[in-house]
């Protein structure tokens, strides 16, 4: 696409560029100086939805992992159940047990990258320290033992997917039924071997968060703090759920606007609309139109949905985190953080309670099936949120349409939001300071989006800050990456 | 059988008449590196890996096609073989769109295998990428273009062993294609007797079973060469 002079005369470079990760970001400033708006752009293109159209459905488990490498099972399972439902089959009990683990899994290593390599050094160093120390190299030379448990703690999770499907990163195996390995006697009780380190680490990251909070009171109830609606997967009796689960919405006020929507119906709640400065669709809650829909997906949406947590210890910590606002969602993005650990910790309690089932090591691990209907939609809560795949096939198997509805591409009118609001807190006329840079990526962070994990775990995110006067003319640049 | 005097590689050895370089150097376990080769259908040179030099002749000559001449002296490991078999590897790659990650063969795979054999670390040419189409008309099987590398191994088995004679070649140069009958989806084809025995044949991820998924993908392709060898016990 061309670049273009709006009107308004600010430029509109569509894309900047395609390399995979980076952001910019607009700022708007008033007559008054004052920021008026601000937009987070997307300027990567993938196309996957449209490479993947005229190849054969049950290739989709495998080749869709390759979004990302973070959460590489989240896409593979979503899109087995998709698969699933095509075929008309259901996967066996150890089948799915398995798939819990490498969930579940993945969820640790996720989750223990996004906290302790990421976004710690901001707590522990100090938003205005060094950039070029403020990274998890830093963090090394500054808290070498925490550094060290937070890389063993990703190390676990990732060992889970090695142990069963034999690769660490770009998970193998899971087919439709079920699995495609079993999990043999020596790997469980590997497995096993590791839970209680993994419960220690992630409950010194609960204390550090928690002693951030109770010294940064001010600043993490104000950063970013605004209502929106939130979606998250809950069991049958509204207890939080991140594999297998019906959907619920909830609203500002925590009233439940819809429960138990089976994901196969997602369309008939969300809804998309593409947007002229960025890659990333604008989904929204139908029902309330594209002006009031907006809504959060992710560790806070999902313990601000859920009525529990499964398992005790996380839900200790779910009481402690629902009194903060009385028993309603939380809305201070900085809390992201919080409720990352508390799922932290209920992932490492329920990984335990599935290594000691008897039926964990069982070889029934995969149902047979074969193409039996056109249409499939499967879903799974991503580290980052809430994932759709959804596949129309022909009459022989192969792809005519696919749909993927990605947890980041959900918070994306979120993330805008939350920069606008920080950016409002942090960035006073033109001038705009470094620290300030770093907040309104922090606030990004908290969202643990993709392009972020992906890019900027050496340091810092590479991000474009563009500055608008009033007259649409850029007044300040600031460049790193 | 008369025999005749070779050298392979600096080595003295009779051989029978009429037998392939290929053959003999297997027999005596000289490595040549194969990829058209089947044990069991007729050889047709295609893919030109398993090239030699022979001296006095000024161009090199594919082992497979080739039979052993009396007081020939044969060369198959020099280094210029080397970087021819490392150049066409890499065509082999470039020409289609050939991505393991994705690959229901991933792990399974004679090209992948071929890959590492000859140290490939990455391709010097430019892709092609061809759109290619996914033939999933078949009940059972797919056919997908994308990662058919034109040894025309199917073409020869459907043809030499099964008697089908449903696989066949169109087009020339970047444009050949294995085709179904008369270029018709494969799931209309009159003549196949859905024997999979293309299928188990298949160097790479071309031809598999709808069944199968990544990391699931088993191939039985000495079946064909062991019914090919009882064929011939029987008469």
């Amino acid at each position: 696409m061309d670049n273009q002079i709006n009107r308004d005369n600010t430029i509109l470079i569509s894309p900047v560029t395609r390399i995979e990760g980076h952001a910019k970001i607009t700022i708007m400033l008033g007559q008054d100086g004052k920021v008026q708006d601000a937009r987070f752009h997307v300027n990567e293109f993938r196309g996957f939805e449209k490479f993947c159209e005229g190849r054969l459905f049950t290739e989709m488990p495998s080749i869709t992992p390759r979004i990302c490498g973070i959460c590489p099972g989240s896409h593979s399972l979503a899109s087995v159940k998709a698969c699933e439902m095509i075929m008309g089959i259901k996967p066996t009990y150890t089948g799915n047990l398995l798939r819990r683990l490498v969930h579940l899994g993945q969820m640790v290593s996720s989750h223990a990258l996004s906290f302790f390599h990421l976004s710690s050094p901001d707590f522990i160093l100090g938003w205005d320290s060094d950039p070029a120390l403020r990274n998890v190299v830093g963090l090394a030379q500054h808290s070498p033992e925490l550094a060290l448990k937070g890389i063993r703690l990703r190390k676990f999770g990732q060992e889970i997917s090695e142990r069963i499907t034999g690769k660490k990163i770009h998970i193998m195996g899971i087919v439709p039924g079920g699995m495609g390995f079993p999990l043999t006697e020596e790997n469980r009780k590997a497995l096993l071997a590791w839970i209680p380190e993994a419960t220690e680490t992630t409950m010194i990251g609960l204390e550090l968060i928690k002693k951030y909070h109770t010294q940064n009171r001010e600043m993490v109830n104000s950063f970013a703090n605004f209502p929106t609606l939130y979606l998250g997967t809950v069991g049958p009796d509204g207890e939080a759920e991140l594999y297998d689960g019906k959907l619920r919405f909830v609203d500002a006020d925590g009233k439940i606007l819809k429960d138990q929507i089976d994901p196969k119906n997602y369309l008939d709640y969300i809804a998309e609309r593409p947007i002229e400065w960025s890659y990333l669709k604008y989904p929204y809650y139908k029902p309330y139109g594209f002006e009031k829909g907006f809504y959060r997906v992710g560790p806070l949406a999902r313990l601000n949905v859920a009525s529990r947590m499964k398992t005790a210890q996380a839900q200790k910590e779910f009481l402690s985190f629902k009194s903060m606002n009385g028993g309603k969602p939380v809305h201070g993005t900085f809390y992201f953080h919080y409720t990352r650990l508390i799922e932290l910790l209920g992932s490492i309690e329920e990984l335990e309670l599935i290594l000691k089932d008897p039926k964990v090591t069982s070889e029934d691990i995969q149902s047979q099936g074969k193409h039996n209907f056109n249409e499939g939609v499967g879903s799974s809560e991503a580290p980052r949120g809430t994932l759709f795949h959804h596949y129309n096939t022909d009459d022989s198997g192969k792809l005519t349409r696919v749909n993927l509805l990605i947890a980041t591409g959900q918070n994306n009118p979120a993330m805008n939001r939350s920069v606008l609001e920080v950016a409002r807190q942090y960035v006073q006329g033109k001038d705009v300071k470094e620290g300030a840079l770093n907040r309104v990526e922090a606030a990004i962070r908290c969202y643990d989006p993709c392009l972020s994990c992906s890019t900027h775990a050496i340091g810092s995110m590479p991000m474009v800050i563009e500055v608008h006067d009033h007259t649409g003319d850029v007044v300040h640049v600031l460049k790193r990456g | 059988m008369p025999k005749i005097p070779v050298n392979i590689d600096g080595r003295a050895l009779e051989v029978d008449v009429g037998r392939t370089i290929l053959d003999v150097c297997r027999e005596n376990e000289i490595e040549i590196l194969t990829m058209c080769h089947f044990e069991g259908i007729g050889d047709v040179g295609a893919c030109r890996l398993c090239l030699v030099e022979i001296e006095g002749i000024n161009k090199l000559l594919p082992a497979c096609t080739t039979k052993v001449a009396a007081n020939q002296v044969i060369k198959t490991q020099t280094e210029k073989l080397k970087k021819y078999q490392k150049i066409t590897t890499e065509l082999l790659f470039a020409e289609r769109n050939h991505i393991c990650a994705v690959c229901i063969a991933d792990g399974n795979c004679e090209l992948q295998d071929l890959g590492y054999k000859v140290g490939m670390e990455h391709v010097r040419f430019p892709y092609l990428f061809p759109k290619c189409e996914v033939d999933t008309s078949h009940p059972w099987y797919v056919m997908d273009h994308n990662r058919c590398i034109m040894c025309v191994r199917c073409v020869r088995v459907c043809s030499e062993v099964e008697g089908a004679h449903n696989w066949g070649i169109m087009n020339r140069g970047f444009q050949v294609r294995v085709i179904s009958d008369f270029n018709t989806p494969w799931g209309d084809s009159t003549t196949c007797t859905a024997c999979s025995k293309c299928v188990n044949v298949c160097p790479t991820g071309a031809l598999w079973s709808k069944a199968a998924v990544q990391g699931q993908l088993v191939k039985q392709p000495q079946m064909v060469s062991e019914l090919v060898a009882k064929r011939k016990m029987n008469l």
